[in-house]
């Protein structure tokens, strides 16, 4: 079963290494992670999409997580009514002839294109996980070259 | 810093000599120390404040993370070791490792190669935050000088805290070189550690209740119990409620083992009425053990009937091993004391203890006499009888270990020293000099053997040199035993690399005559009482090598993987 979990953590060097080699030790696959700081710059937030055999071994992993001296809070939202984002980057091929087909395709998907050559064009495009692997899946007849994928961030939504 | 702290006879000027300060104001009465380039400015600040802590120089930096273990394990107070870079503190790593497993506070200061060549792999460098991540319980790197205090007080109140454990503390050499300019402040600053040391007094009623409604409980006692200091407490709970107790191997002590109560140790070589407890319980109360593999056995088959009430500093602790009904995060201590303030319930447990007092009873530990070769098990009885339950035991790591454990009835909390998590040989003889320089006036004993002791038997330089009345027992028994017998009982008699007879061992009393310590050896069972006589007759440290049979065996045992029911070698073969 698939668990996003969010971790508060103190922005200082090694933290990073830290989780993740608590992850590794503990033989929890890590599926993505997203890292950046709040607006206090002494704090990063971190999201974790992790495949967890069970409830139980969810529940160890955030309690080992919330054990690390260095982790402030931590949070499985999966559960939660959340807003998630996921970033990706693809650069595809184009020709003279595929070119307007390419931008036709992206249209609905409320993409930005970032870079133009002769031969092909680079997309930015945000959504949830399913949006992005439906891109994918859409451009890849015309030759994928480079996809960068950023993993997915979360929080939960607003209350009322 | 302008004025003269108040300890010492000069300013504090560099980096090295805050590290000094920071220690002593962290009440530090011994450090275990071996010098080497990058903390050479540490020891030279160290002769010339003449802190008011001993420095004890063990002859390898596993010994010195050993001693450290020994000493924090009998004082409950962090054991302090200070290494060189590189092979200095690559040689701590198994200290650190066993101080985390069995959670035992030790701060680790190690030296570093300077900042600017640090990744260069520069001479002696390792990379001591990533080696210890893994194993500590947290770890420093110093990057700036005003953050010697802050980082030092850190250091101490995580180790000590919470589920004790070890942290390292890596210093740069330019840093303990650093000028120093003005006072530095030691506050804390961790906002992701605040252990729970209170437990939640709605769980300590559950925990109550399930007592009213049992009918065959029983209290699993572990380290946690001994960690806090908690055993007058745990008594006291245990006569309230009339339980019997189990314990894990570091709750070895925590109740004392001649109390009428007591059914010995649980687990892989537990007693046959321990296992049996636990396997026939409707409700298992464990304070602080953490359900280790090497007592639960299969754990498809461990308490199958009971409800499981878990008390434990560490949540992450709790559940992991074993599913949990009742979860009481707390210390040991807080959570006795809670339990203790509740309204006593009426229960009568009577017809229960009777069975398993039966079973203690029927099914005693047994050994049989060889001949007139000496049984291991007699002799650590005869050890027991000589200091009167009360002496610290330390033990090596192998089959004497558990002989120690089951034959060695020890009445006191915090006086059985043993590497469990980790099973580490070696472990004992550095372990025995921290522990006899924690506790100066007590007696310890050191059951070691064979194979353990030649993995740190250089430390007898540190026994005599600081004239530790330590009395080290080989039990010699030319083999590597537990291996022995695993190869025996499982891998069909192919006793690969683990026999170690003829002249494969070392001559035990010269080379504890070579180190300047007494030395006796003794192989027949009349000998034994005049040697205990003249060892437990005074205050010098005796080598005393034991010879006894290899075939001698570790029983009861539970085979890997088998439920405690399936117990071998319950009754003499």
């Amino acid at each position: 079963m698939k668990r996003i979990i969010t971790a508060t953590v103190e922005n200082s060097s090694g933290v990073l290494n830290r989780l993740t080699g608590l992850f590794a030790r503990r033989t929890f696959n890590i599926e993505s992670i997203t890292v950046g700081t709040t607006p206090d710059e002494t704090i990063s937030k971190m999201t974790f999409v992790v495949q967890v055999e069970s409830a139980e071994e969810a529940e160890q992993l955030i309690k080992q997580l919330n054990k690390q001296i260095d982790v402030i809070k931590v949070n499985d939202i999966t559960d939660l009514p959340i807003v998630k984002r996921e970033l990706a980057l693809i650069k595809v091929k184009v020709s003279k002839s595929t070119r307007p087909e390419v931008q036709s395709i992206i249209e609905p998907f409320r993409t930005n294109i970032l870079d133009v050559s002769k031969n092909s064009i680079t997309i930015e495009v945000t959504g949830n996980t399913s949006k992005v692997d439906a891109l994918i899946d859409l451009l890849t007849p015309y030759g994928i070259i480079e996809v960068s994928r950023t993993g997915i961030t979360a929080f939960p939504r607003g209350t009322k | 810093m302008e004025e003269t702290s108040q300890q010492f006879t000069r300013p504090i000027k560099t980096g090295a000599d805050l590290i000094v300060k920071s220690l002593v104001d962290n009440d530090v009465e011994v450090l275990f120390s071996y010098p080497g380039g990058a903390v050479l400015p540490i020891f030279d600040s160290m002769y010339e404040l003449d802190p008011p802590f001993s420095n004890i120089l063990c002859r390898h930096e596993q010994g010195l993370a050993h001693a450290a273990e020994g000493y924090a394990r009998v004082t409950g107070k962090p054991g302090v070791v200070l290494a060189t870079s590189g092979p200095g503190a690559t040689n701590t790593l198994t200290g650190i490792a066993d101080a985390m497993l069995d959670s035992l506070p030790m701060i680790v200061l190690t030296g570093q190669v300077g900042t600017g060549v640090i990744g260069t792999d520069a001479f002696q460098e390792a990379d001591v935050i990533g080696l210890t991540t893994p194993i500590s319980k947290y770890n420093y790197q110093i990057k700036a000088v005003e953050d010697i205090p802050r980082i030092i007080n850190e250091a101490f109140h995580i180790a000590t805290t919470g589920r004790p454990g070890p942290v390292v503390i890596d210093v740069p050499k330019n840093i303990s070189e650093a000028a120093v300019r003005e006072e530095y402040s030691g506050d804390f600053y961790l906002p992701g550690y605040q252990p729970t040391v209170e437990p939640n007094i709605s769980q300590i009623k559950r925990v109550v209740e399930a007592i009213a409604e049992a009918e065959k409980p029983v209290v699993l006692v572990g380290g946690g119990v001994n960690l806090a200091d908690a055993s007058k407490e745990f008594l006291e709970f245990v006569e309230r409620y009339q339980i019997p107790v189990v314990n894990s191997l570091q709750g070895t002590g925590a109740f004392p083992g001649s109390h009428e109560l007591a059914l010995g140790m649980a687990g892989m070589h537990g007693t046959y009425a321990a296992n049996m407890a636990i396997n026939d319980s409707d409700l298992l109360i464990n304070i602080g053990a953490r359900f280790d593999d090497r007592l639960t056995g299969n754990l498809a088959f461990f308490a199958p009937n009971a409800k499981v009430a878990h008390i434990d500093v560490d949540p992450a602790e709790i559940g992991k091993n074993v599913k949990t009904d009742i979860p009481v995060v707390g210390d040991a201590k807080a959570a006795l004391q809670a339990l203790l303030e509740e309204e006593t319930v009426e229960v009568t447990f009577a017809a229960w203890t009777q069975e398993c007092l039966a079973n203690k009873k029927r099914h005693p530990l047994w050994f049989k006499h060889q001949d007139e070769r000496i049984s291991p098990q007699w002799l650590i009885q005869e050890i027991s009888e000589r200091t009167d339950n009360q002496a610290i035991v330390v033990t090596d790591v192998g089959k004497h270990q558990m002989w120690a454990a089951q034959f060695y009835t020890q009445d006191k909390s915090n006086k059985f020293v043993s590497s469990g998590g980790l099973g580490t040989m070696g472990f004992g003889l550095p372990a025995a000099v921290g522990a006899q320089i924690g506790r100066p006036d007590d007696t310890v004993v050191l059951i070691s053997g064979d194979g353990s002791i030649q993995m740190t038997i250089q430390e007898l330089a540190a026994v005599r040199q600081y004239q530790l009345p330590v009395k080290i027992f080989i039990l010699n028994n030319q083999t590597l035993g537990m291996v022995h017998q695993w190869q025996e009982l499982i891998y069909s008699d192919r006793y690969a690399q683990s026999v170690l007879d003829g002249d494969l061992n070392p001559d035990f009393v010269k080379l504890a005559e070579a180190y300047g310590v007494k030395g006796i050896k003794v192989e027949s069972e009349d000998q034994v009482p005049a040697m205990l006589d003249e060892v437990f007759g005074n205050r010098d440290a005796y080598v005393v090598e034991i010879m006894i049979p290899a075939t001698e065996k570790v029983f009861p045992m539970v085979p890997a993987g088998k439920a405690n029911t399936e117990m071998l070698g319950v009754d003499p073969l």
